[in-house]
């Protein structure tokens, strides 16, 4: 049956991608593929959801874990590896959330890409990176882990592209795969690092011999180093390319250009957080080296104030949702960072529901508003679309933390086990968070204010078609709202609550020297009430400026004109890019083409010799006069030549 | 005093019953009533070539049921019979058929289809026959004498056209002068060695291991070498070739460009291997030196030719290299790359040449590369032919010429001999060039005026027997192996 999970969204996305190459010739035989397309791939997902939630009562629930060899794909010397599923509560929990989300984006994707005109493509593509997504969280090996990571890169790349007649998409599209090149390095790196300290890239016995290596020291370029410090920390390097964290976020805002459901499921739900549960996966690795799990606690906070900030002034709805994401990103990371992956998980769950709700309503908003993504030419909308301005309230509600919505539970036990690290990290983490939740409400309502309320700013032709979103994307709306409702309070005490031990069953290690989430439970009421206060708060804020005094944020940008702007540039980093690496190696490839190659290369290669045997040709034909004392000459001098050649050589 | 004994004639016998069908064949053209230039000599003419055609048949099935495995020789040790004389004469006579017999409308069509032309090519077949068979220094001089003679008088065989009398006339001014070569370089053998049978020189000179190689010798080698070049035009003993090739009538080109080529390589192993086998150290700087000159110039001149005859010339010149460096190698297996390789050079240029005959246009013969421009949709048939041999030529797998090279460069590289097989694979190269251009002409210019359809049938089966082999021989290339294989270790006495 787990097997059937993975597999039949690989199937859909054969038999859809099949569909794709076929010509239609008409129009109705087209509208019957399409059909034909959307019934195998949401039928294969929906099974594969239900399936999921099985496997996920007798894993999770019932505690029976095991693995399952299907094969052996590699066998060569000491390297065995096979593929497999490794199904206990780490996975379980992501193959809910990856099927769930998935297949409510299926369904909203009929109705939000109707008037696409490939939607065979479309529904391949998301059914393909949905049985790579699964392949990553189930992977009993970092190799076939790999795979899964790359595949979902893959298609993530697939789909940013998708409207590939869009140059903007095209180049999104390639940075995205290219940012994740680099994370992707690391993580090569990484499980290269492994296999030497360990000898295997199979999971269980990497997990359970991690203490012994505990004190290893590798040879590094003549020093030594902590061998799993060295490890965790390539390894992170790739979590933090494909979750978006700061120095290799650039690629998740430029993502957006795909479409919206593809935001939702790839860029907010499921692929990004991959990273979060690559280092709980590994958490018995990260947990011996305390400098690996302090770098990801300060990335993770640095990333989660950096992302917020830039938030705040993005006007591209999407935009601002994928900081958020971002942002909401390093939350998870810096939870994991102090020992508390049960949260981490805890919160990347919740945030899946609310996330994907949050996208799916944007696209709600943009598919109503004539595909137009920018905030400041919206406003007023609330009383055309009431039921999607309901969907977003729930959604910025469950973003911001507050009672009773799951964002409040998952994102305060993270704040909690922070100030619970007792360490400097843990407090750096503790106020940055704090702080990022401030600025998180503020950019949720900024949201919500700017786009339902005010006067109307769109053009009369728009507005004139402003629409409520027909009930097949309503509904998954509907889902997903009840997810962000009630998930937070149902899974407290099973993630991160008393009853925590029993539900993880040893899919996640935690030393006894790391006891944040333990302590997170004790800490004062003050850091309890905090992310509440500071969200009502950022609430409040965003309506003085945003509702009560319109003209405000112009004042407060014209007052901090050098902040506003370093922030409005979301902190220089893409100049930054293009400065350091992107330009030189233009400029390097540019002098290597025409300098290296063409001069060079070319000039003495192909084109000279080319060159040189047209010459050549000519010479001979010149000697060839017709003339036979010309002829009898060459002989003559040939026989001369070789006679003296003997002649010479003897003496 | 002992009487002369009688010599046994029988392993010769092919060669006398050649001789004896050629004089009574041209007896039998003489003779018969001749209207000139009317259609009784054309007539004449054809059934003086079908029975030429026959008597070599006859002669090649003589050649190969009289072969008994062992080596043979009669006339005071002169004349030899083993597998490696018989293998180049079955290609000899092969060849000599194939030139008559797609000779015979070009010959009605340019009004000299003479009863004569086939005897001579039959004459200069016997010719070539003593050549491969010769085992004394005279032998040689007499075989290939008798074939030049031959040679000299068809290739000024459109005697009211200039250029083929010049072509004539320059091959046999030069001939001559290789011949003096070929002669003095014997008389100094002679001189150093005291013998002019290859049996009895092979022994005075490997006599004296411990002793320096006299130069006298050795220059008297470089002389007869010389001769050799000539007749196989590798370089720089290659200037007539363009030319004559050029002047000479295109099916007299055609058996130019083969059969003589495959006496002389055959003349020049036999001489290199067998009598001068003790010096392969020393004469082997020569053959690399004629080898990699020819290969170069081969590749290198035929890129500038507009005349599809004159690039053939510089063609064969570079397929001589490639041979060469079979002989260079100087071993079993180099011999026996030489072997496969003059095979398949004959068919390849066989039926290239049958190509290049059925270049018509409005009935007249025509020899630019630029008139090839179109023929893939004129004339389907033509082109496929044409591509499929230039890419033979070219060595492109999996045609047979990729073999030939193959199994030359493999024996080159087993011994050691790493620098010519890459120059050979570098000049193949560039030689790939001249041969796909051709091909490029074909199939993607425009012509101007499209070539005639016309092909006659003989021509036509020549042209499709020889593509279908070029094109299957990697399916069954066992025969030809095999045969090469024996006939290369007859030659090291095995």
């Amino acid at each position: 049956m787990p097997v059937a999970i993975v597999l039949l969204p690989l199937l859909g996305a054969i038999v859809a991608g099949a569909l794709a190459f076929i010509d239609p010739g008409s129009r109705a035989a087209k509208a019957r593929i399409d059909k034909l397309a959307q019934a195998v791939t949401c039928g294969a997902l929906l099974i594969s959801m239900v399936l999921a939630i099985i496997t996920f009562n007798s894993v999770a629930i019932n505690g029976q874990t095991q693995t399952i060899t299907i094969l052996n794909w590699i066998s060569s010397g000491e390297l065995e590896i096979n593929w497999g599923l490794k199904l206990d509560t780490l996975s379980a929990v992501m193959m809910l959330v990856v099927t769930v989300v998935s297949a409510m984006v299926h369904i909203y994707s009929i109705g939000y890409m109707h008037h696409d005109p490939s939607i065979p493509r479309f529904m391949a593509y998301l059914n393909l990176f949905t049985f790579f997504m699964l392949v990553l969280v189930t992977a009993d090996n970092l190799v076939q882990l790999f795979l899964g990571w790359e595949g979902v890169g893959l298609s993530s790349y697939l789909l940013i592209g998708f409207w590939y007649d869009r140059p903007s998409a095209n180049a999104a599209a390639i940075k995205a795969f290219l940012v994740n090149r680099v994370g992707d390095f690391g993580f090569m790196l990484g499980i290269l690092g492994v296999f030497v300290l360990f000898g295997t890239v199979q999971l269980d016995p990497i997990l359970a011999g991690a203490a012994e290596h505990a004190d290893t020291v590798l040879n590094l370029f003549g020093g030594e180093a902590h061998a799993l410090t060295v490890i965790c920390i390539l390894l992170f390097i790739g979590a933090m390319g494909k979750s978006a964290q700061i120095g290799l976020h650039t690629w998740l805002p430029d993502a957006m250009e795909g479409p919206t459901p593809v935001s939702a499921l790839i860029h907010a739900a499921t692929m990004v957080t991959a990273g979060i549960f690559m280092v709980a996966r590994l958490s018995p690795l990260f947990e011996q080296s305390d400098i690996a799990l302090s770098v990801v606690t300060i990335i993770g906070a640095s990333t989660a104030i950096f992302a917020a900030t830039v938030g705040c002034v993005q006007n591209d709805i999407k935009r601002v949702i994928a900081y958020s994401t971002c942002s909401q990103l390093g939350y998870m990371f810096f939870a994991c960072g102090v020992s508390a992956y049960g949260a981490g998980i805890f919160h990347l769950m919740t945030h899946a529901f609310f996330k994907a709700l949050l996208f799916l309503g944007a696209g709600s908003v943009i598919h109503a508003m004539s595909d137009e993504q920018d905030m400041r030419k919206m406003g007023g909308l609330w009383r055309m679309i009431p039921v999607t301005y309901a969907l977003m309230w729930i959604g910025s509600l469950a973003l911001a933390g507050i009672w009773p919505f799951a964002g409040y539970y998952s994102k305060d036990i993270i704040l909690e086990a922070a100030y619970g690290a007792e360490t400097g990290v843990g407090q750096y983490a503790f106020w940055l968070g704090v702080a990022a939740a401030f600025l998180t409400a503020f950019y949720s309502w900024r949201l919500l204010l700017m786009t339902f309320h005010g006067k109307p700013r769109a053009d009369e032709p728009v507005l004139a078609r402003v629409h409520e979103s027909p009930m097949v994307m309503l509904v998954p709306l509907f889902v997903l709202a009840t997810g962000a409702l009630v998930a937070g309070f149902i899974g407290y005490d099973a993630f991160v609550g008393h009853e925590s031990g029993a539900f993880w069953n040893g899919a996640i290690t935690v030393l006894p020297g790391h006891p944040a989430l333990e302590r997170a439970h004790e800490s004062p009421t003050w850091v309890k009430l905090a992310p509440l206060a500071v969200g009502l708060a950022g609430i409040a804020t965003a309506y003085v400026m945003y509702f009560l005094k319109p003209d405000l944020p112009g004042r407060v940008a014209a007052a901090f004109p050098r902040v506003y702007r370093f922030v409005l540039n979301k902190w220089y980093f893409d100049e930054l890019y293009n400065a350091i690496f992107v330009r030189p190696a233009f400029v390097i490839g540019r002098s290597l083409w025409k300098g290296g190659d063409g001069a060079v290369i070319d000039g003495v290669g192909p084109d000279g010799i080319a060159t040189a045997t047209m010459g050549i040709a000519q010479a001979v034909r010149r000697v060839q006069s017709g003339y036979i004392y010309h002829y009898a000459f060459a002989m003559l001098i040939g026989i001369l030549v070789l006679v003296s050649w003997y002649v010479l050589r003897s003496v | 005093m002992p009487t002369a004994e009688f010599p046994n004639l029988f392993p010769a016998l092919p060669e006398i019953f050649l001789l004896v069908a050629a004089m009574a064949l041209l007896m039998f053209g003489v003779f018969r009533k001749d209207d000139e230039a009317g259609p009784a000599r054309v007539r004449c003419s054809r059934i003086v070539a079908r029975l030429c055609i026959l008597a070599l048949l006859c002669a090649l099935i003589l050649v190969v049921t009289m072969n008994g495995s062992d080596r043979v020789t009669t006339f005071n040790g002169m004349f030899v019979v083993d597998r490696f004389a018989v293998y180049f004469k079955v290609l000899i006579l092969i060849s000599s058929a194939l030139s008559i017999l797609i000779a015979q409308d070009y010959l009605e069509v340019h009004r000299v289809a003479r009863f004569e032309f086939p005897v001579l090519v039959v004459l200069a077949s016997v010719g070539m026959m003593l050549m491969v068979s010769a085992n004394d220094l005279m032998a040689l001089y007499l075989g290939l004498e008798m074939q030049s003679l031959s040679l000299y008088i068809i290739a000024s065989f459109q005697r009211d056209d200039q250029r083929s009398v010049e072509a004539g006339l320059k091959y046999f001014v030069l001939s001559a002068l290789a011949s003096g070569m070929l002669l003095y370089g014997s008389s100094l053998i002679y001189g150093f060695t005291g013998t002019t049978s290859f049996d009895a020189m092979a022994g005075a000179l490997a006599a004296a291991p411990g002793e320096a190689v006299s130069l006298g010798a050795l220059i008297g080698i470089v002389f007869i070498l010389a001769g050799l070049a000539f007749k196989i035009s590798a370089v720089p003993f290659h200037m007539w070739t363009p030319d004559v090739y050029e002047g000479a009538p295109t099916p007299v080109t055609a058996f130019f460009a083969v059969a003589p080529k495959l006496a002389a390589i055959a003349l020049l192993l036999r001489v290199m291997m067998e009598p001068f086998g003790a010096l392969t150290v020393q004469w082997q700087q020569v053959i690399v030196f004629i080898s990699v000159a020819s290969m170069a110039l081969g590749a290198y001149a035929a890129i500038g030719q507009s005349n599809i005859k004159r690039l053939m010339a510089y063609s064969s010149i570079g397929h001589v290299g490639y041979a060469l460096i079979g002989l260079a190698v100087g071993n079993e297996a180099g011999v026996r790359g030489v072997l496969i390789y003059m095979a398949i050079y004959l068919f390849m240029n066989i039926g290239a040449f049958t190509c290049i005959l059925s270049m018509r246009r409005r009935g007249q013969m025509v020899v630019g590369i630029n008139d090839l421009a179109g023929v893939s949709k004129s004339n389907p048939m033509l082109a496929l032919a044409l591509a499929i041999f230039m890419f033979s030529l070219a060595g492109i797998p999996p045609l047979a010429g990729f073999f030939g090279k193959l199994y030359i460069f493999l024996a080159a590289v087993q011994a050691g001999y790493f620098t010519l097989a890459i120059i050979g694979v570098l000049t193949s190269v560039v030689g790939a060039f001249y041969y796909i251009r051709i091909v490029k002409v074909m199939y993607f210019d425009e012509a101007e005026e499209v070539l005639d359809r016309r092909m006659d049938r003989p021509t036509a089966l020549v042209m499709a027997a020889t593509g279908i082999l070029i094109a299957i021989f990697f399916i069954i290339p066992d025969p030809l192996l095999s045969q090469a294989q024996a006939a290369a270790q007859s030659l090291f006495g095995g």
